[in-house]
């Protein structure tokens, strides 16, 4: 094996594997090169996330606008304020908009949906969404139909 | 006789530690001061030949297969609740996270660990070592860093190597073989599959590997007893102690990266 070859054959190990990674970086992974996004952040409190974690995603129209990327507690009013990050593209959205805790398919991960207000304020960097709707709980809405069918 | 017991228990503790103690300084004076670039390029050049090129074929066919298996079963699981078009996704994040850097560094420790250990343990016992020193050579930095470099570059790569092959597999069986729409089978994964969450602590997690084999492999064949004996002996501790190292390193790296605590 001459020395030639040797080095030929490892630059062609080194080049497969950046052909392999550039193929799980675009093909698997579908990064984006280039949409170096911007973000802009709104806080919601809600009296119960469910199981909506960190990344979770956050849609308007079906659309995917953006992530959740902080969930805290709030002890004043024992509520979860989530942190919703949302893509500066999508900077029209009315300061009265609503957000509502989803679930995709039957046993999907949550999601936040957004719905469009009327108010002709925007919603900017650090604004708070007042009108929230909390995750839906089972065992909560048996027991409020149980309920409801015995008041009859 | 009480006494004799606890004695041997506190010498084998003793023994137990001075061997981790003397492995850890072996790594150390390996590769502190690496020798000039000039002079160490072609020896590491002639390591990434036989440690990494040699490897390739192993596990480009085996991280096919492997994807094709993993397509094969999990569509017939996925099917039955009609989510196959999931069939994607299942197969790249298992691939990602953990199939491709723990099976890529098995047989890595089987292919390239044990061929280094040998290689090693031969040189010990034909006295090859004790007469490069006599010449005032540094086998450590000559024979021992240029193989564990090689070890430590190669094994990253072959682990991007074997989760392409593998996702190519499960593309072939799933879309090709079984009509999966192929638009559905990307687009879930791409939407799975986080580059710097998953793929980079993947690829992060092999070259931790690389390093746990090459370390134990390069230090086996160099404490090896210098006979035939030993040297066989010194190859299956190699091939055994960097699978179960492998195994556990495999539970705490992916506790630490996935676990999410």
């Amino acid at each position: 094996m001459t020395k030639k070859w040797i080095e030929t054959l490892v630059g062609g190990l080194m080049l497969a594997g950046a052909l392999a990674l550039s193929m799980l970086a675009f093909k698997v992974s579908g990064i984006q090169v280039g949409s170096n996004d911007s973000y802009y952040h709104v806080t919601a409190d809600f009296e119960n996330v469910g199981s909506l974690q960190t990344r979770s995603k956050i849609s308007l129209s079906g659309l995917i606008i953006g992530e959740v990327s902080q969930i805290e507690y709030v002890p004043e009013d024992f509520t979860a304020r989530v942190t919703l990050k949302i893509k500066s593209n999508y900077d029209n959205l009315p300061i009265d908009s609503t957000a509502a805790i989803l679930t995709q398919g039957m046993l999907g991960d949550q999601y936040i949906g957004l719905s469009v207000g009327a108010e002709e304020e925007l919603l900017e960097d650090g604004s708070v969404i007042e009108e929230t709707q909390s995750a839906l709980v089972l065992e909560e809405l048996i027991g409020a139909f149980l309920l409801s069918m015995t008041k009859e | 006789m009480m006494l004799n017991q606890v004695q041997k228990i506190g010498a084998a503790t003793i023994g137990f530690t001075q061997r981790f103690g003397r492995a850890g300084l072996f790594l150390f004076y390996s590769l502190w001061g690496i020798p000039s670039l000039k002079a160490g390029m072609p020896l590491l050049l002639k390591q990434l030949y036989s440690v990494g090129v040699l490897s390739l074929v192993i596990i480009v066919v085996s991280g096919t297969f492997i994807g094709m298996v993993l397509a094969l079963q999990g569509y017939t699981i996925l099917s039955d609740f009609g989510t196959e078009n999931a069939l994607g996704q299942m197969v790249a994040l298992s691939l990602v996270r953990e199939l491709a850097p723990v099976v890529a560094a098995l047989l890595f420790a089987g292919r390239a660990g044990s061929a280094l250990t040998a290689e090693i343990g031969l040189m010990k016992t034909t006295e090859q070592l004790a007469s490069i020193e006599m010449i005032g050579v540094d086998p450590l930095k000559h024979v021992i860093a240029p193989r564990l470099l090689a070890g430590f570059i190669s094994m990253p790569i072959l682990t991007a190597i074997f989760c392409a092959a593998g996702i190519w597999g499960g593309y072939l069986v799933g879309v090709q073989w079984l009509g999966l729409y192929e638009g559905a089978f990307w687009a879930n994964m791409q939407n799975a599959v986080s580059f710097q969450h998953d793929v980079l602590n993947g690829i992060l997690k092999g070259f931790v590997f690389g390093i746990a084999i090459t370390w134990i492999a390069v230090f086996q064949g160099y404490e090896s007893e210098p006979t035939s004996e030993g040297i066989s002996v010194a190859t299956t501790k190699t091939v055994v102690y960097s699978s179960l190292t492998i195994l556990a390193l495999d539970f705490i790296l992916t506790a630490m990266m996935f676990g999410d605590f």
